[in-house]
């Protein structure tokens, strides 16, 4: 068949070129009311004479820092204090992801369960934790945790080699001696390997049908041969024992009671919303698909784990990003308890012994963007892959 | 994020990028033509600044509010009293949140020099201390190698800790709180060994612990504190008339002039007090107020020492002696430079 042809357009009459150009002009005239206030906002502080710039990041910082998961000492810089309280932030967030996603999806599908008490516990748990302010909980956990611990003198001591006190839960640490890197070396490798041969296994499977045994593969790869190394470089590894010196513990790890109430009331708040989520996923699955998988001799575990589940978690995964969202967000709390997270360090006693507030504040939104566009990334990924691929 | 921050955080960002006009913009007509004093202060610092249950501020640092009310407006109650937290106190000076900051603040190098703000004088010469529990037997601040100590953050207190700690070779562990209050609970619940701040405000919080008798205050003054007032800086008649109100406190007091004895004075031939009482010269003109400034300061607040024993002194629960707050005449290091 013959099309007519299609009438040349002019580029300035071209709908897609037009949109093009309007987003270009909106985009820079917003670059350049940026950088305009930026500048403007510096050259007035030079004006007053208040110190303006990033020079402040080299310079002796001089004061303590609680909990570092990096080597720091007063006599460290500005700019180090700045990826202690980040680390510290990505630390706590990190652990509260994890835990409050298991809360929360034990917690919704149990809101769901034709047990009637267990029902009724998730619900209470939901309806009371999701309705009290975060930084009370924050308080009350915090608290609650310090009385009910002894003082590091009266401590709960295990075999004078794990302490529980008000001071934190302190633990033997691991301390690598030369030969260490090598068995590192050696597990990370067969992390890769496990991965590459499990990706050609699944391919296999698919085109030929063949099974391979990926588990005890990756047993003998992750576990057996850094263990082998490990043995062969004569257990390079001692243990650093905590100890009572004076006032308080020295050697050994710890896990600060600070870290524990925000890691506590993080999950748990972001526990209910989660669980929410997860019951109303659950729910916009059609029943037809329960009754089929029943019908085909599923038993109930199995039905919500093979048939029920994925397909709620594409109705789950949106509003469960924002939920991670909120809760990194919800954890600069910390400094209410003093827990030493980016907004306590950097946004609170750097800021104040340099004064830079334009600087450190804009450091600080800069890093809780940064955090937030990466969830955002890593879960749009996985949602993607979770799609329904409509074939 | 805390809201607190936040604000103070776009209220840096947005007023001094909106701020296009000079700081120099006179203070004084601002005050002036808003009929109203604000003032920056601690919002709970027994003997300093605090409000009692009917909302009426007092302490040291409010009457020293007061008195640049009284010599501006002729009537102390022309105050608004804005409470900051440590953190925050320096950003709303700069922002003009404030006119001027009563709150504790220790005189330092780096805020006069790199913030643009500069500070009136000295209101009160304290020093850092420790406050221990009784139970730790300690005597010392030398004997607290290993110690947990709660601070509060956004303070002198908290470097001079640090230093502390360091001259001495010895290792800390430093808790740190946004509020008094909370750097007082955590002490309470034994989460720290010691609780540090400026020595005048370690009896207060001690007082504030459900069994006094079971914490102690050491001995050892650990710094410097030279506390006093603070403005932005380009503003000359401002800083002149917020220092002039603390020199007058100080010459008053040293004059003799009291706010009982005020009467009296006013009719005295003493060239010096006619001056300061501004019934010789034109002194407060010259700085854009009226010429009976000192009248007005002392019917307001009384003199420096009378402020001073009414709020910290023998006449309040703190019962702090003068010490190096005294008069020079008296072996004390205040001293006002002569109005003349
Ligand atoms: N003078 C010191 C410390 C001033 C300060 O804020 N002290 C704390 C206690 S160490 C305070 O007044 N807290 C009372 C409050 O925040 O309510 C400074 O200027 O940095």
């Amino acid at each position: 068949m013959n099309q007519p042809p299609k009438p040349r357009i002019k580029p300035w009459n071209d709908p897609r070129i037009r949109a093009w150009v309007f987003q270009i002009l909106a985009m820079a005239f917003v670059i350049w009311l940026a950088t305009t206030l930026f500048f403007n906002t510096l050259e007035n502080m030079e004006r007053r004479s208040i110190q303006t710039g990033f020079a402040f990041l080299d310079r002796t910082a001089g004061f303590g820092i609680l909990f570092s998961l990096i080597p720091y000492e007063e006599t460290d810089t500005y700019g180090r204090t700045f990826f202690v309280g980040l680390l510290n932030t990505m630390l706590v967030s990190g652990l509260g992801i994890v835990t409050a996603t298991l809360l929360g999806f034990v917690a919704g599908i149990a809101r769901l369960s034709s047990n009637w008490l267990v029902a009724r516990i998730a619900e209470v748990y939901v309806e009371i934790f999701r309705n009290i302010p975060l930084l009370l909980q924050i308080f009350f956990w915090y608290f609650a945790v310090l009385q009910a611990l002894p003082s590091p003198r009266e401590s709960i001591r295990f075999h004078d080699m794990v302490f529980l006190s008000k001071r934190g839960l302190y633990v033997p640490a691991p301390v690598a001696e030369p030969g260490m890197g090598w068995v590192t070396i050696a597990f990370v490798l067969g992390v890769v390997a496990t991965l590459l041969i499990g990706r050609w296994a699944r391919k296999r499977r698919e085109e030929t049908g063949q099974g391979f045994p990926i588990w005890r593969t990756a047993l003998g790869l992750v576990i057996g041969l850094p263990l082998v190394l490990f043995v062969l470089m004569g257990a390079p590894l001692s243990w650093s024992l905590p100890a009572l010196k004076g006032f308080n513990f020295v050697g050994g790890g710890v896990l600060l009671p600070e870290l524990v109430a925000l890691w506590f009331a993080l999950t748990i708040y972001t526990g209910t919303f989660i669980a929410e989520i997860v019951r109303s996923g659950i729910q916009a699955v059609s029943h037809g698909q329960t009754e089929a998988a029943a019908a085909l001799g599923l038993k109930r575990g199995q039905v919500t784990r093979l048939v029920v589940l994925p397909q709620a978690l594409r109705v789950i995964i949106p509003p469960l990003t924002s939920q991670y969202l909120n809760l990194t967000k919800n954890s600069s709390l910390a400094t209410a308890i003093g827990y030493p997270d980016l907004v306590n360090v950097f946004m609170g006693t750097t800021l104040n012994q340099t004064g830079q507030a334009v600087e450190v504040v804009a450091m600080t939104m800069g890093v809780y963007l940064t955090l937030s566009l990466a969830i955002s990334a890593v879960m749009n990924g996985y949602n993607r892959r979770v799609a329904l691929k409509e074939r | 994020m805390k809201a607190s921050h936040l604000v103070v955080g776009f209220g840096a960002l947005a007023t001094v990028a909106m701020a296009a006009a000079p700081a120099s913009a006179a203070t004084l007509d601002t005050v002036k033509s808003r009929g109203q004093l604000v003032c920056g202060v601690n919002n709970s610092l027994p003997g300093f600044s605090a409000p009692d249950e009917k909302g009426q501020w007092s302490g040291l640092d409010v009457d020293y509010c007061k008195a640049m009310a009284a010599a501006i407006f002729g009537d102390a109650s022309k105050v608004k009293y804005v409470p900051l937290t440590a953190k925050e106190r320096l950003t709303a000076l700069q922002t003009g949140e404030i006119d001027v900051l009563a709150r504790n603040t220790t005189w330092t190098m780096s805020r006069d020099a790199s913030l643009g703000l500069n500070f009136v004088g000295v209101n009160y010469y304290d020093g850092q201390g420790f406050m221990v529990k009784s139970a730790l037997g300690v005597k010392s601040g030398k004997e607290l190698n290993g110690a947990s100590v709660c601070v509060q953050s956004g303070t002198t207190t908290e470097l001079n800790l640090a230093d502390f700690f360091r001259a001495n070779k010895m290792t800390y562990q430093s808790v740190v709180f946004d509020t008094s209050d909370q750097t007082l609970q955590g002490f309470e619940s034994d989460r720290c060994d010691v609780l540090t701040s400026d020595q005048s405000q370690l009896y207060g919080l001690r007082s504030k612990l459900p069994d006094p008798s079971k914490a102690v205050v050491l001995g050892d003054v650990i710094s410097k504190e030279p506390l006093g007032p603070v403005v932005r800086q380009g503003d000359e008649q401002w800083f002149d008339i917020a220092r002039w109100t603390l020199f007058a406190m100080l010459n008053l007091e040293e004059a003799g002039v009291t706010s009982k004895n005020l009467a009296e004075m006013m009719k005295t031939t003493n060239p010096d007090i006619k001056r300061l009482l501004g019934t010789d010269g034109e002194f407060g003109k010259q700085l854009g107020i009226t010429n009976d400034f000192g009248v007005q300061i002392v019917k307001a607040v009384g003199n420096y020492g009378e402020s001073f024993e009414r709020n910290v002194g023998q006449g309040s629960p703190l019962k702090i002696a003068r010490g190096l707050n005294g008069l020079w005449t008296n072996g004390g290091l205040m001293y006002g430079p002569p109005i003349r």
